[in-house]
C-alpha cells in the first residue's frame, strides 16, 4: 500500500522527466544547482558535505552510473560477478560524486553557453554541449553523452574540454585489473575513497 | 640523435609487464615523471600558491590577459597554416584591438566584441596536416607530451614573441612569470587529478593524449563510439 502510494506521487515526476528535451533538461538542472551553490550558505561557506547533499538530490538522478561503470571496465565487465559489479559501481559513484564537488567548490560565477541541440527528434543517444565562458582564454566544453532510458535521458558520460570521464579510467582500470582482478580493483577504489573522506 | 638516446634508454627501462603501444617508454617517461613531481611539489606549488596569495584575482587576470595577448600573433599563424583563414584573422583582430584599445593586452576587449580566443600551436598543425602524434613523452619540467607535440614546442619556444624581449632581464623575468602564472592556472586541476586519479601517471598520459585530439580536431573529433 505504502509503496502504491509512493509510486503514485512519483509518476507525475517521472512523466515531466520522460518528456524533457535531454538539451533543456542539461540547462535546467545547470542552471539549478549554480544557482543553489550561489545561495547556500554552508556551501559558500565550505561545507562539502552540503555540497554532497544538493548534488545527490540534483544531479545524480540523471546519471546512469551503471552504464557509466560498464564503460569504463570494457571488456572486463563480462568478467565481473553481479555482486562485483554492484560494488564496483557504488565505488566509482563515490569516487566521482567527490571529483564533481571537488569541481563545484571551485566553480565562481562562471557564464554558461547553452549550444542548441544537433539531433534528429527520434535519436535515443545524443550529446548536449555547453561551453563554460571564461574571460581570456578559450572556452571549457563539456560535451554530456545521454541515453533515452525509460525514466528519461541519462548521461553515462562527460567530456571536458574534449576528455572523457569514462575513456580516462579505462587504462587505469584494466592495469588494475590484469594485476590484481576485478577484486583488487575494488579494493582500490575503497582504499581511495576512504583517503578522500578522511581529508575533509 | 636524440631519438636514438631515447631508445636507448627505453630499451633499459623496459620491464616484463605489459605496454601500453601508446607509450613505449613508460619506464623512462615514468622517471621523468618522477623527477616533475618532485620538482613542482618543492618549487613549482610553493611559488605558484605565493602568487595566487601575494597577488589579488584581478590583478593575476590583467597578467593572463597580456601574455595571452602576445600569443595570438601565432595563434593566427597556426591558423592559416591550418588554411583557417577566418579564424586567422580573428586572431590577428584580436591582438590588434587588445594591444591597442585593451592597454598592451592586459584588457581583453575583443572578446568582448565577439572575437573569440583559439587554442592553437604547432603541434595541433602537425597533426592537423596528418601527423600522428607519435610515442608519449614526458619532457622535464614542461610535462606530458609526445613526439610530434613536442616538436611542436620546440618550434613554439623558438618563435616565442617573448624571447625577443630584450634587455634579457626583462625577457627572463616575463618567463618566469609567465611559466609562475601557468602553473597557477593549473593549481585547481592538479588537485582535481589528485583526486580523481588511481594510478596518477596514466591518468594524467590519458586525459593529455585525449585533449590533444580534441585539440587537433578543434572540438569536433571523430567520435570514437565506447564499447
Amino acid at each position: 500500500m505504502k509503496r502504491l502510494f509512493a509510486a503514485l506521487l512519483l509518476a507525475p515526476v517521472l512523466a515531466t522527466a520522460q518528456d524533457v528535451a535531454p538539451d533543456v533538461l542539461v540547462k535546467s538542472v545547470t542552471l539549478e544547482v549554480v544557482d543553489l551553490i550561489a545561495k547556500d550558505k554552508d556551501i559558500k561557506a565550505g561545507s562539502r558535505a552540503k555540497l554532497v547533499e544538493v548534488i545527490e538530490a540534483k544531479v545524480l538522478p540523471h546519471f546512469n552510473f551503471n552504464a557509466m561503470t560498464a564503460l569504463a571496465m570494457g571488456q572486463n565487465w563480462s568478467k565481473a560477478s553481479p555482486e562485483q559489479k554492484k560494488r564496483l559501481t557504488e565505488e566509482f559513484r563515490t569516487l566521482l560524486v567527490r571529483t564533481y564537488a571537488s569541481a563545484l567548490a571551485a566553480y565562481s560565477e562562471q557564464k554558461f553557453d547553452f549550444r542548441p541541440l544537433r539531433a534528429k527528434p527520434n535519436d535515443t543517444d545524443v550529446t548536449v554541449n555547453v561551453r563554460v565562458l571564461q574571460p581570456g582564454a578559450q572556452p571549457v566544453t563539456l560535451d554530456y553523452s545521454m541515453e533515452k532510458a525509460a525514466a528519461g535521458w541519462k548521461v553515462y558520460d562527460v567530456m571536458i574540454g574534449g576528455v572523457s570521464l569514462v575513456a580516462n579510467y579505462r587504462t587505469e582500470f584494466s592495469n588494475t585489473v590484469r594485476a590484481s582482478g576485478v577484486d583488487g580493483l575494488i579494493k582500490d577504489l575503497q582504499t581511495k575513497n576512504r583517503a578522500l573522506a578522511e581529508k575533509k | 640523435m636524440f631519438l636514438a638516446a631515447l631508445l636507448a634508454l627505453a630499451g633499459c627501462a623496459s620491464t616484463g609487464e605489459e605496454r601500453d603501444p601508446r607509450d613505449p617508454f613508460e619506464g623512462l617517461n615514468r622517471g621523468v615523471y618522477r623527477f616533475n613531481e618532485t620538482f613542482d611539489q618543492y618549487v613549482g606549488q610553493p611559488v605558484a600558491r605565493a602568487y595566487v596569495k601575494v597577488l589579488h584575482q584581478e590583478i593575476r587576470a590583467r597578467i593572463g590577459n597580456f601574455f595571452s595577448n602576445l600569443a595570438d600573433p601565432l595563434i593566427g599563424v597556426n591558423n592559416l597554416l591550418q588554411g583557417k583563414f577566418t579564424e586567422a584573422v580573428n586572431d590577428w583582430a584580436r591582438f590588434a584591438f587588445n594591444s591597442t584599445i585593451g592597454l598592451l593586452g592586459i584588457h581583453d576587449v575583443a572578446s568582448d566584441w565577439g572575437y573569440e580566443k583559439h587554442n592553437e600551436d604547432f603541434g595541433q598543425t602537425f597533426g592537423w596536416w596528418g601527423a600522428a602524434s607519435g610515442p608519449y613523452l614526458v619532457i622535464p619540467i614542461l610535462g606530458p607530451s609526445t613526439l610530434r607535440d613536442g616538436l611542436g614546442t620546440g618550434l613554439d619556444i623558438y618563435t616565442d614573441p617573448v624571447g625577443e624581449i630584450r634587455p634579457i632581464r626583462l625577457r627572463n623575468s616575463l618567463v618566469v612569470t609567465r611559466g609562475v602564472h601557468t602553473r597557477a592556472d593549473l593549481l585547481e586541476a592538479g588537485r582535481l587529478l589528485d583526486e580523481a586519479a588511481l594510478d596518477k601517471y596514466v591518468f594524467l598520459r590519458d586525459a593529455y593524449l585525449q585533449r590533444r585530439r580534441s585539440l587537433v580536431y578543434d572540438g569536433r573529433p571523430p567520435r570514437e563510439k565506447l564499447e
